[in-house]
């Protein structure tokens, strides 16, 4: 596990100021999706061996959502981002 | 007993005489000393019995490997086990204590193991102790436990206090011999921030026991002034009793700062930490950990005596101790030769040189007797070494008296802070040991640990080392280099391995801590276990304290060599964190005791324990459950008494570690609406409603209510388990699922206090203090906004909501005024007969009421079980929870659903997590209708009440049931119920 991460609003912080909530899973579907589309959405999640998109929330800092890309075996860390800057969450 | 103390010893203060005691025996040493090189100066050669056999064991190295001079040192709270003697520095009135023997360490019972050491090889215990199974517990596992082990911990509470800290820098270097001093002097004259941590208390590692000279000085003078330098150097900063265990992600170093640990009682700062544990962040590492020296394996090479011949050379040199009086040398390797010169400069008597090289050119032209391609087989001698079996190369054996021998099998780069991260060492021929991976980012191993050998290499390298480093940081630096020496430097190593003595005679140790000689792994390869990973388990070889610091390499080259490969096929076991054993206190740090976690305390916690409140944890707050008054000897009484005083006259109760969230921004309704499955987008200025939150999957997450104080200006509430998760929730929602929405959210449970007014005499008592027109009609059910108080002079937010099923206000002022607003709203009710009452007889009244909290809300059931099916809205489009909650299970009319419970016979009771079963069926899951959720004796009934999750739900109303306590073995005879026992038609709320 990353012992460092570098949020975009506070800089390089100790990994114990964040909490993960897990796998960047499919948009958030219409409310009008078909069944399969929602279970997907609410139970199916990846748990890969390398590039792995996770949002991580900086509980013990700006309390904001982070998209943040993670190797799974290296540990490496090649990108954080604002969620509310990506259009991750809902289906447009 | 002889002094073997000699002249010299580059680290001794002879001005500074400390007394200690060793198995109360009163002995002394001189301030620099380690616990190890006073006992040797003593003649102490005998310190402890080993693990599994009880064998006589002394001091075989004067480092962190040291597997054998195992000793409790301290007393009490202080009490440290398993210290290594050879770590641990010398303070007046320090008492040291042999481990595992009885009665003393000089004739010990359980040596009587050695004897029966022919059926104790590996795997004995295994085989042995099998059956019957039950007497593993009861019989064998004591009595093994007993006869084996290390010290004993202290039940003692350690008096010491911990502390835990951060630290940045451009460089650390790890170790702080001849190539660590030169990166960090290297980095620190080009102006870096540089850490460089060494876990001895001397710094120079080998060159604190060097004679020669270094760059045209005697070694100790040039050291002093290395180390001087760096300690004028301001942005270097030095960590001497630092040990470094391990190496996180992104350059993140775990360390261990003994700060006070080498201190006598007297001197230690109370207030000051023992140990502080470290993590540093550093840009670049130089890895300067150095090498250490493998023991040979020969026939009774444990015997006290038999020890390293560099930790030989460096009690010599740095501490001044002659380690015995006739003297040979077992070694296979050029450097090793250092030791033999050293010894004839101090006149000690050198017996033999044994080498098995057939033809060495060791450029050794000494007068010390020299027999090539020999080697050691056999020691003799009860608990000090008294002679060595020498086999020659013709197959004749000899006798030699000695008291010491030295050995050396060559170096083993420590290269474990390289390998933490997953990297594996790599194995060389020609350094006949494994050498840490090359490609570690941001590492960079230098000196021995890299296979440099010699001081001057060893310097000249870590400084071109630190100035590599230093590029890669932008930053220019020049190496700090030094010139050659007078010769001794050679900086060649040649080596024979010698994985085991093929002639040795008798037991013939790899793992000294552990007790595992060479038959023990010729044992596992026999029966299979020729992995070095499972040959490691089978065996216990490298499982000790030590971590086979000294062992696991010569594992590994017995393996290789019984299996006819490189050792380099064998490949290493995992290295994982902790380098060395690390204190619990150390990794404890200040979280121990009541500060074991942070405390939350309400802001009207005062007011609550002046009032006689007893509390009780509930996460990190403490709330007030219950207020005792004189007479009361059972919490039910006190109890009773609050509930009866709320439905007859008024209460007041701390509420303010409820979740308090405040909503703003144009889209805040629209926000809320899909965030509660119930329709809030309508909601007036001035009202609250009860809100039920759903998590995606169709199940409630959490309750509480929500008022609209302004326009586009909101206040929720949260259940006090869940105020961190909503709010973490609602911020997932607010930023991921729609960042369109303009809306911003702020915790405000801290910032206000809050209170809830409850009975038929609340608002009397209320009106007293509040400005504002609190008339039924004026301030009807679910009103909430700002009111003023105490004639103008403060203003809170006043509800009307009710928990209790009472008439009920909740009142919320800023924290600091709370704990004078309770006490003026006790002063106001006195005329009433005001009482305060906790959390206990909250949940008695909330029971009573049939209001739900978690633990009807328990994450598997749906609005519907809980009789609010129809709260889900079926008109807004979307919100979370909405589609998945219309799943065909979750609508199946047979699943559980919320109802009362209460017993047939008034007399009788039941306890919450009952289960309910139809009369007459048997106890079976298949029978199961539900069980209990809540259950408590209600004052105002006078029998038990429960609520209950029951198959049929309100259909079974009147049914009789059993209840079933399977764990307290009961059952009584139940009635299903309205969950509403008191006031099931809501006049009092509305009152």
């Amino acid at each position: 596990m990353s012992s460092l991460v570098k949020c975009p609003h506070c800089g390089l912080r100790p990994r114990e100021e964040f909490t993960i909530r897990g796998e960047v899973a499919t948009p958030r579907p219409a409310p009008d999706a078909a069944t399969d589309v929602w279970f997907d959405h609410v139970y199916l999640r990846d748990n890969p061996r390398g590039d792995h998109r996770e949002y991580w929330h900086h509980a013990g800092g700006c309390r904001g959502w982070l998209v943040l890309d993670r190797n799974t075996i290296t540990h490496d860390i090649s990108a954080v981002v604002d969620a509310s800057t990506l259009k991750t969450g809902t289906k447009s | 007993m002889t002094s073997f103390r000699i002249e010299g010893g580059t680290v001794l203060n002879r001005d500074d005489v400390r007394h200690f005691t060793f198995n109360g025996e009163k002995l002394s040493g001189f301030g620099g000393d380690t616990v190890a090189s006073a006992l040797l100066a003593n003649g102490r050669q005998l310190v402890g019995r080993s693990f599994k056999y009880h064998r006589p064991r002394g001091i075989l190295t004067a480092g962190a490997a040291e597997p054998n001079a195992l000793l409790t040192i301290g007393r009490d709270g202080r009490q440290d086990p398993n210290t290594r003697a050879t770590m641990a520095e010398l303070f007046d009135g320090l008492e040291a204590r042999s481990q595992n023997c009885w009665p003393n360490v000089d004739f010990d019972i359980g040596a009587v193991n050695g004897l029966l050491g022919p059926v104790l090889g590996a795997g004995f215990y295994y085989k042995t102790f099998m059956w019957p199974a039950a007497f593993w517990e009861k019989v064998y596992e004591p009595i093994i436990r007993k006869a084996a082990g290390l010290g004993r911990a202290s039940y003692d509470p350690d008096p010491g206090s911990y502390e835990k800290c951060w630290a940045h820098c451009d460089l650390l270097v790890i170790g702080a011999g001849a190539a660590g001093l030169a990166a960090a002097l290297t980095a620190g004259r080009a102006g870096a921030r540089v850490i460089i941590a060494d876990e001895g208390a001397h710094l120079g590692g080998g060159m604190i026991a060097e004679r020669s000279i270094i760059d045209g000085k005697p070694a100790d003078i040039f050291l002093g002034d290395v180390i001087g330098e760096l300690i004028r150097l301001p942005n270097v900063e030095i960590k001497s009793r630092t040990t470094i265990f391990a190496s996180y992600d992104d350059g993140v170093w775990g360390g261990v700062e003994r700060v006070q640990k080498h201190l006598p009682d007297s001197a230690i700062t109370p207030n000051r930490a023992m140990e502080r544990l470290w993590r540093i962040v550093a840009k670049q590492t130089i890895l300067a950990t150095g090498a250490e020296e493998r023991p040979i394996v020969f026939g009774g090479n444990d015997r006290p005596g038999v020890m390293m011949a560099g930790a030989m050379r460096t009690y010599l040199n740095a501490y001044g101790v002659a380690p015995g009086k006739r003297v040979a040398i077992f070694v296979n390797n050029d450097q090793a030769y250092d030791t033999v010169r050293d010894l004839e400069e101090c006149g000690i008597e050198i017996a033999a040189i044994i080498d098995p090289r057939t033809c060495p050119d060791v450029g050794y032209h000494g007068s010390a007797r020299y027999i090539a391609g020999a080697m050691v087989r056999d020691t003799a001698g009860r608990k000090g070494l008294k002679s060595i079996t020498v086999r020659h190369d013709d197959g004749r054996d000899e006798v030699i008296a000695v008291d010491a021998l030295a050995m050396s099998g060559g170096y083993s780069p420590i290269v474990h802070l390289a390998c933490h991260r997953g990297a594996k060492p790599v194995w060389s021929d020609d350094h006949a040991g494994f050498m840490p991976p090359q490609d570690v980012a941001g590492l960079t191993p230098v000196g021995a640990v890299s296979g440099i050998y010699g001081i001057v290499a060893c310097f000249n390298a870590g400084a071109q080392a630190a100035c590599d480093a230093l590029t890669g940081l932008g930053l220019t630096a020049q190496p700090a280099l030094i010139g050659a020496d007078m010769g001794r430097d050679a900086g060649l190593q040649r080596i024979m391995p010698v994985w085991s003595v093929p002639s040795a005679r008798g037991k013939a140790f790899v793992d000294f801590q552990n007790d595992v000689s060479v038959s023990d792994i010729k044992l596992a390869m026999r029966e299979g276990y020729d992995h070095v990973e499972l040959a490691k388990r089978y065996t216990t070889n490298g499982m000790a304290t030590d971590q086979g610091k000294t062992s696991n390499v010569n594992a590994i080259g017995i393996l290789a060599e019984n299996k006819g490969v490189s050792p380099g096929d064998i490949g290493t076991t995992t290295f994982r964190p902790f380098y060395t054993p690390v204190s619990f206190g150390a990794l404890v740090g200040a979280s121990k005791g009541f500060e074991f976690q942070p405390v939350r305390t309400s802001p009207l916690h005062g007011w609550a324990a002046r009032n006689g409140a007893k509390f009780v944890e509930t996460g990190l707050w403490y709330r007030s459950s219950w207020f005792p008054r004189d007479g009361e000897t059972f919490w039910r009484d006190s109890v009773n008494r609050e509930v009866l005083n709320v439905r007859t006259n008024v209460g007041i109760c701390d509420v303010s570690t409820l979740g308090k969230i405040e909503i703003f921004g144009a889209d805040a309704a629209a926000f809320l609406n899909r965030v509660y499955c119930n329709a809030f987008l309508k909601l007036p200025v001035g009202k609250a409603r009860y809100g039920l939150m759903l998590r995606e999957d169709g199940f409630i997450y959490d309750d509480g209510t929500t008022s609209c104080l302004a326009e586009n200006h909101y206040f929720m509430t949260t259940t006090t388990a869940l105020a961190a998760g909503v709010l973490t929730h609602l911020e997932f929602c607010a930023q991921v699922l729609w960042p369109e929405l303009d809306v911003r959210l702020a915790s405000a449970t801290d910032q206000w206090a809050q209170m809830a007014i409850a009975g038929p005499k609340a608002r009397a008592t209320l009106a007293k203090i509040i400005d504002d027109d609190i008339s039924n009609d004026a301030f009807p059910f679910l009103a909430a906004r700002e009111v003023s108080m105490f004639g103008g002079r403060l203003r809170g937010r006043l509800f009307r909501i009710s928990f209790s099923g009472e008439l009920a206000y909740e009142i919320a002022v800023p924290a600091g005024y709370g704990d004078s607003v309770a006490d003026a709203i006790m002063e106001a009710g006195q005329e009433f007969d005001i009482a305060p009452y906790g959390t206990e007889a909250l949940g008695v009244m909330r029971i009573e009421k049939g209001h739900v909290t978690h633990a009807e809300i328990n994450g598997t059931v749906t609005p519907a079980d809980l009789g609010m099916g129809r709260m889900v809205s079926v008109k807004k489009d979307d919100f979370i929870g909405r589609v998945m909650n219309q799943r065909e299970g979750l609508k199946d009319p047979a699943r559980p659903a919320l109802v009362g419970i209460k017993p047939k016979s008034p007399g009788d009771t039941f306890a919450t997590g009952a289960h309910v079963l139809n009369i007459g069926d048997d106890v079976r899951l298949e029978n199961d209708q539900g069980y209990v959720t809540s259950s408590c004796y209600s004052p105002n009934l006078g029998h038990a009440i429960g609520l209950a999750l029951v198959k049929g739900g309100p259909e079974r109303y009147g049914d009789e049931v059993v209840i079933w306590n399977g764990l307290a073995g009961t059952s009584v005879t139940g009635i299903i119920c309205n969950p509403a026992f008191v006031d099931p038609e809501n006049e009092k709320l509305h009152a």
